[in-house]
């Protein structure tokens, strides 16, 4: 497959947006200025990224909870991102849904989500809707190795390969759910041993990776597009911070993460871009410095913002 | 004016709406060569195609799912859930996303969707095949709920409910399935939220839902040989209430008995009497009494199953209880 320069150095620095995105969103948090639950991806990057870079605008995604990084690597804009986790009536969901529950309908975003395994069954409807109106538009569902033991999720591939449905399962294998490591919570080593059973190509790829990712997802996006049915991939990749913020994370050793962040997925594509002479060390610190004054304004934009007035709080209940 | 059996009033609101709209598709459990294990979709698959009548595996959670992520995506399902009491096993899709997601997400989405569900006792079905679970749709922000009693309601109530841009869940009482009546072939609709005075009275009002408004009707015409004049209203949609209509005609007989066939607590009833006791309490000449099912599970063993049932001699007397305050 053929990625070009510029989708490379796309890739790099979307990838660089959801990490520091994810960063400024832990010390808000830490500050005390963000409500609720956030779960941060930090760390994940390179599942979203090299997935979505197959996307079109008109192809639909299902998210989690931890569903930041999805949205930014779908095109999400992260001032409204950022007013959103924030509360404020600016945000994409008018401050109504908080960080689990961003969805903007014009990216195919069809949200983030609270409940595990809610997406699978989701984004196989999804695919209905692009089967039936004829379409090549394509769903591509998100789930970790928690929501890949929820019934939700073997119902929605049952059902995608009865009804041979273009979407594409993309399995995000941190290892853990909470704090349930996948050795003792999956009867299987991979979640892609499961594919067979629905009948659908399954394979593994170094989730930290992005340039494996994004062959490997652009593969079965083609496949779906092609009316050939779906597809299953696991990424296998670790989270650098705790499933919330605020969470001990004691079910994990230092030694471990320590392990996982050697291979960072950024540092890891950025050595790679500059011995390929495709970015200067100049440019990366470029990149990076424009994200760093993007997120500075995505965080003035929040908190200038105002909060939704109790007002509106019935509003948008029904469609009239 | 053609004379047809509720279900297939239910299957020419199908065909009328499949035949206007492309985008409207029929999915769930032997919904299609089949026909419906209630015959309401019979005929279906023969004029729409499999595209649009879809046969499912058993897989409540990905029917209804995959309904709630076609719908944001432009469809319009109708989807079935052979029995209301299969809705443990998928009420997340409905809950949590369906009924959710438009107010989660600021307003922008839109999940135009019909969930229909064959409900209520009778048959000897017994405890997992025979509730009444409305009031658990009742209690959702997001979904409206609809429950017609007869084949002209059930008709314009289906066609509106199609047509609604929100999550519906369309209650029919298995019992009422063969009911006869009078229903127009053509395109009609009834409005959601609007209730029925299905008998025009001045003594007390019965407010009944599904096969209970026939219990209601026929203790009415009793009690009116015995010089007692019985309102029976029929509020169709249980979410949003009519109450407008409900109270409109508190304010007139002063007196109000429910019945329904869910259980009495916390059962539908509970709304409506709240309802009129906070709106309407200066009017009132009676407590608001509610004849509905006790709490217990459905027996199968036909008296038992009997004495669950909300009958015409426990309405008659609590009519007459009201009229005695």
């Amino acid at each position: 497959m053929d990625i070009s320069k510029e989708k490379m150095v796309d890739m790099y620095t979307i990838m660089n947006k959801i990490r520091m995105f994810e960063i400024r969103v832990s010390e808000l948090f830490a500050a005390g200025k963000i409500p609720g639950f956030v779960h941060l991806y930090a760390g994940e990057e390179a599942v979203a990224t090299g997935v979505c870079a197959n996307l079109r605008d008109s192809d639909y995604i299902t998210s989690t909870h931890r569903g930041h990084g999805h949205l930014i690597a779908k095109g999400g804009d992260i001032k409204f991102m950022m007013a959103e986790v924030l509360g404020k009536k600016t945000g994409y969901c008018k401050g109504k849904g908080g960080s689990m529950h961003i969805a903007d309908r014009d990216l195919g975003i069809l949200g983030a989500n609270g409940i595990v395994g809610a997406g699978p069954p989701l984004a196989t409807g999804a695919a209905l809707a692009c089967q039936y109106l004829g379409t090549d538009s394509v769903a591509v569902c998100f789930f970790g190795d928690g929501a890949s033991n929820q019934g939700t999720t073997h119902e929605a591939m049952n059902l995608a390969t009865c009804w041979k449905l273009p979407v594409v399962f993309i399995a995000e294998n941190n290892m853990y759910g909470i704090s349930s490591c996948t050795i003792n919570s999956m009867c299987v080593p991979n979640i892609a041993d499961r594919a067979g059973a629905y009948d659908m190509p399954g394979i593994v790829v170094d989730g930290n990776d992005v340039m494996a990712v994004c062959e490997a997802a652009g593969e079965a996006i083609k496949r779906a597009r092609q009316g050939q049915g779906p597809s299953l991939i696991e990424c296998k990749t670790y989270r650098h911070r705790g499933h919330f913020e605020g969470d001990p994370c004691v079910y994990r050793r230092k030694e471990e993460l320590e392990e996982w962040k050697e291979k960072d997925p950024i540092p890891r594509f950025e050595k790679k871009l500059v011995d390929l002479g495709i970015l200067s060390p100049a440019k990366a610190e470029e990149v990076k410095t424009s994200i760093q004054n993007q997120i500075a304004d995505a965080e003035r934009f929040g908190e200038q913002s105002p909060y939704p007035d109790p007002s509106e709080l019935t509003f948008d209940l029904y469609t009239e | 004016m053609p004379t047809m059996t509720f279900a297939q009033a239910l299957n020419d609101a199908h065909k009328l709406e499949m035949q206007r709209d492309p985008n409207i598709y029929v999915a769930g459990e032997d919904v299609g060569t089949y026909g419906g294990i209630f015959g309401v979709t019979a005929g279906l698959l023969d004029q729409f195609g499999p595209k649009r009548v879809r046969d499912t595996p058993i897989t409540e959670s990905a029917i209804i799912g995959s309904a709630v992520g076609a719908a944001s995506c432009g469809l319009r399902p109708v989807v079935e859930l052979m029995f209301v009491d299969f809705i443990g096993v998928s009420m997340d899709q409905l809950f949590n996303q369906a009924a959710k997601m438009k107010y989660m997400f600021g307003g922008k989405a839109r999940i135009p969707m019909v969930l229909r569900a064959s409900c209520g006792a009778g048959i000897g079905a017994a405890a997992q095949h025979s509730q009444s679970l409305e009031a658990w749709f009742m209690h959702v922000p997001g979904l409206k709920v609809v429950m017609p009693s007869t084949p002209y309601d059930a008709k314009g109530l289906l066609i509106s409910a199609i047509r609604d841009d929100n999550p519906v869940v369309f209650l029919e009482h298995k019992i009422l399935y063969a009911l006869e009546g009078e229903v127009p072939g053509g395109d009609y609709s009834i409005p959601l939220g609007k209730a029925d005075i299905k008998r025009e009275g001045k003594d007390v009002t019965v407010i009944a839902t599904a096969q209970a408004v026939h219990t209601a009707l026929s203790a009415a015409a009793k009690l009116a040989a015995e010089g007692i004049s019985v309102e029976v209203l029929d509020p169709r949609t249980l979410n949003p209430l009519d109450e407008e209509t409900i109270l409109g005609s508190v304010r007139k007989t002063h007196r109000v008995v429910i019945v329904h066939e869910a259980v009495k607590f916390s059962g539908p009833g509970a709304e409506i009497a709240a309802l009129v006791a906070e709106k309407a309490f200066d009017r009132l000449d009676a407590p608001i009494l509610r004849i509905a099912a006790p709490f217990v599970p459905v027996p199968f063993s036909p008296p038992l199953e009997k004495a669950f049932i909300p009958s015409e001699e426990k309405v008659i007397q609590a009519v007459k209880t009201v009229m005695e305050s």
